[in-house]
Parts: structure tokens; sequence; C-alpha cells
């Protein structure tokens, strides 16, 4: 028993992380190409189910959300998630594109890591991302007033923008 | 007084503007407060007021240029922040730097910690209406910045990092200067503990006060001492070691209590640790050079990279998105100052305004650095 509970403790390896989460849903992709971590791209549909998961599973146990980045990768936009168990010490980074440019739309986080209420507010204002259920979405550093989503990669201000 | 009278006036809820310019948000930082006569019923925090687009300055800028903007994030630990840009290009790079630069990096980031922390004490201690330890943290942050400025040149935004090292080699008289100051140091910090920690006045104003559980802390994304304030082991120089923190021994500062006094502890028991980590080091700075050459234009390759360094303030995190340009396609900056702001609001409710400046207090904001 006790060695059981050893084996529980011990940080998952990349692949073992892998083979447990590639279990519950189907559809995830895995990468390591070009990165410390292990990736998963995730649909949007399954976001939030795989987010609850990785945090409520006792084996992986990802309770630590320490970032959150908004994308703009040209044809979609989407979220980048870094994970970290502190408990098991490993990471993980989850993300999740949407094609949709003139309306996107995701799910929150929030309700399962609470530092995502800002960070998803950041999102929101710099890349117009609407996330679903999010306790209070408004803009965050930038006015109500202000038009447009100053980080995608088609935003465009004449004024105050040096482009080299 | 008639009794009728009292309960006939009616509690209501009413909205208060802290800031944009108070001196307890230490910065331009605006706090809506709901409130019912002197009980916070909500804080909500209007940031932005000197949010530059750090980020997106960045995707047009080359890699030595970005370490210039970081300074202009969290100023009190600039040249950690300078070290977690110079440490993402480098890993990226998979670029060996010599091990006197990881030695001198690690001294000057204990340095920063301590000068940061001592600018925190001072004016932790005016917030909760003790002048004079504003002079007394002042008095000893000199003497630090002293030594950066014979060193680097600058006192505040320092840019002595750069991908591949250190823009110069140490000033002769920084070994010696650095000693010094540990000699002296070590006398005043025992002087700061008689002169608030022990005080009745001050004890009754952080006890108890703004309390975070281990839970919450980790769920708000919380790091450095606020984290540790609460018993989260969140330390990334003991998780995740860079530069020299790997040959160091020295405690991570940890309290259980989650108090705004735990928090205070925690700062102060960090000082005695930088010390530590400083005095390990001092005498054995290796020779050799002070950086490894570097092409003019830095071409990150393909890919993505996340480094994380323990500034004063918590877990600076920056991510790298390249394309194999000499710009990165984007740029994350996770602050620790951002993580730890949002939890205010759920230390805050319930107490009244003074308690909510004791908790800012030791929160220890710097708003360019959640604002970015």
């Amino acid at each position: 028993m006790d060695l059981m509970k050893v084996n529980k403790r011990a940080v998952m390896t990349n692949e073992a992380l892998q083979n447990l989460i590639g279990s519950w849903i189907p559809e995830l992709e895995f990468t390591e190409e070009d990165s410390q971590y292990l990736n998963i791209t995730v649909q949007p549909e399954n976001l939030h189910q795989l987010m609850s998961q990785l945090k409520s599973d006792s084996e992986t146990n990802f309770d630590y959300l320490f970032c959150v980045t908004g994308m703009d990768w040209g044809a979609a936009l989407g979220v980048i998630y870094h994970l970290e168990s502190t408990t098991h010490r490993h990471s993980i980074v989850v993300k999740v594109k949407t094609e949709d440019r003139e309306n996107p739309t995701l799910d929150t986080v929030s309700n399962i890591w609470k530092t995502a209420d800002f960070h998803e507010r950041e999102v929101f204002d710099f890349f117009g991302i609407k996330f679903n259920n999010h306790p209070n979405l408004k803009r965050l550093f930038l006015t109500d007033e202000w038009e447009g989503f100053p980080l995608r990669k088609d935003y465009v201000d004449e004024v105050n923008m040096i482009i080299k | 007084m008639d009794t009728t009278t009292v309960t006939n006036f009616k509690s209501e809820e009413y909205f208060i503007n802290m800031g944009p310019q108070h001196p307890a948000t230490h910065g331009v930082l605006r706090l809506l407060l709901t409130i019912d006569g002197e009980i916070i019923k909500k804080v909500e925090p209007d940031l932005g007021y000197i949010h530059r687009s750090i980020e997106k300055m960045c995707e047009r800028d080359s890699y030595q240029q970005i370490v210039h903007l970081t300074d202009r994030m969290d100023y009190l630990s600039s040249h950690i922040n300078n070290e977690a840009v110079c440490l993402t290009v480098e890993n990226a790079l998979e670029l060996e730097v010599p091990e006197r630069v990881k030695v001198i990096r690690t001294i000057i980031g204990e340095l920063t910690r301590i000068a940061s922390h001592c600018l925190w004490w001072g004016v932790l201690g005016m917030d909760v209406g003790a002048l004079t330890t504003y002079f007394y943290g002042f008095r000893d942050r000199e003497m630090i910045n002293d030594i950066f400025e014979e060193t680097c040149g600058a006192r505040l935004t320092m840019n002595y990092n750069i991908p591949g090292g250190l823009m110069f080699d140490i000033h002769p008289n920084f070994v010696q200067r650095t000693k010094d100051f540990v000699t002296h140091f070590k006398t005043k910090i025992p002087e700061y503990d008689k002169l608030l920690t022990g005080n009745v006045i001050f004890q009754k104003r952080m006890k108890g006060v703004g309390i975070l559980s281990k839970e919450d802390a980790i769920s708000f994304g919380a790091s450095g001492p606020v984290g540790r304030g609460s018993g989260y082991s969140c330390d990334v120089r003991k998780h995740h070691p860079y530069s020299a923190l790997d040959k160091v021994i020295f405690n991570e500062a940890l309290k259980t209590e989650g108090d705004s006094l735990a928090r205070y502890e925690v700062r102060i028991q960090e000082m005695w640790e930088s010390l530590s980590i400083i005095e390990q080091l001092i005498d054995n700075i290796p020779e050799g050079e002070h950086k490894v050459a570097t092409k003019a234009v830095i071409k990150l390759p393909k890919g993505e990279f996340y480094q994380k360094v323990e500034t004063a303030r918590g877990e600076l995190g920056v991510f790298i998105n390249s394309t194999g340009t000499k710009n990165p396609y984007r740029l994350k900056f996770r602050s620790p100052g951002f993580s730890n702001l949002s939890l205010l609001n759920h230390i805050a409710v319930g107490g009244k305004i003074g308690d909510l400046v004791a908790s800012m207090a030791t929160l220890d904001i710097v708003v360019p650095d959640i604002d970015r």
C-alpha cells in the first residue's frame, strides 16, 4: 500500500501523462516538438471537461495555472494554458484554437482556477476572445470605448504604432 | 440617545474610489470599493493607468531591446526581470554562459531582492502609520543602489544583463562593498524587528488580517512571499533553480498563518536568506569572461520557450513563441503582481478600509508590473 502511495506522488513522465490524458478524450492531439513541455491541443467543445479533469484527477492534479497566454496564430485565435501540479511537480501546456475571428468564443476555466478570472479578462481585452460563463467579462486594461483588439496581428493603429 | 433614532438609520452600500492617486496604492491603481459603513463588501481593481503594451512592443523589437523593456515592469526587481529574458533567449539558443556570469547574476539578484524588501518594509510601516521605517529602509537600500551604480552605471533600471552574459565586468570595488553591506545589514535587520515587528500596534494591525488559505493561494496563482505566507512552497529558486542558485544552500521562508503578519515575516526571513546566499558566493566568483559572444542580430529557433524566475514579488514567467525570425511572434510576461492583485478582493472582503491598506501593503504591489 505504502509503495503505491509513493508511486502516486511521483512525477509522471510525459509519456505517462499522454497515455492517461489520451484515455479521457480521444480527439486530443499531443506533441513535444519545439517545446520543453508536453503540449495538448484540445477542441473548444472539450476544453472545460479536459481542464476540470486535469485539476481534479488525483494522478495529474494540475492545481496551479501559472500562465494564460492569448494567441493570434493568423488563421486561428486561441489561448495557451501553462499548468503545474504543486503536489507532483509536473507541468503541461494546453492549447485551444478557434477559427472564428468575428466572434471567437471559448469556455471559461475561471470556475476551476480563480486566477483565470483576471487572465481571461486580459485575453478578452487584447484578443477579443469571449469566455462563456465568465463572471465579469469586460475590458481590464483598456477603456470600454477602445475599438479593436491590439494584440491581434491584423490590428491597425496608424497614429500610435511604430512599424519597423 | 434614543435607541429608536439609531435603528431608523438605513444601512446602505455605497461606492468609494481609492486611487488612482492614493499613497497606499503605491502607484496609479484605482480600487472601486463597495462599502457598508466601513465594512468592505467588494474591491474591484481598475487597471491600465500605466499600461504601455510592452508585449506588443516586444513583437517589433530585437531580443536585445526587449531586455530593456523589462526594467519598466517591476522596477524594483529590474535585474531579475532582465535575467528572465536573457535566460529564455540563452536557453532557446542553447547558449552556455560562463560560471562567472551565473554567480554575478545571482549575487546581484539577491541584492536586488534585499533592496526591494527594504523599500517594501519602509513603505509598509508608513502605510500603517510608522513613518520612521521609511527612512531606515531607504538608508540601507541606498547602499545597494550605490553598489549598482558603480558596477552597472544605473541605480534602478540597471540593464546589466544581456543575452550571453553581462554588459561589463564587475567594478573592482564590487566585492568589498558588497561584503561591507552584508556586515552592515546584519546589524540592521534586528533593528527592523525592534522597531516594527514587535510593536504592539503594528502586530494588532497585521495579525489575523487579510487571511489567505493555502488552497486559495494556489488557485489564485499567488507566488512569492504572498504564497509562502500561506504555507505554499512556491519558491522558483528551490523548485526550478537557475543561474548559480543550485550551488547555494538556503531555506525557503515559509509561514502557515496566511495573514498579513505571515507575509511580513516571510519577507524579513527572506532578507536573511538572501544575505546568506550572497555570503556563500561573494568570495567564490570564478575567474573568466563576463560574456560569450552572440551574433549582432539574434534569431531564435522556431518553437516555444518558457522560463520562470523568482523576483522580489514572486514568479515572473517569460513565454516566447518564435517563428525563427529576429523578433518574437508572441511574447507574454506572466507577472507576479498581476496574479497577486487578483486575490485582493478575496482577502479584503469583510474587513475595514484600514485593513485593506495593511493587506495591500503586504501583497507588495508594483503597478507597472501589473499593467505592463
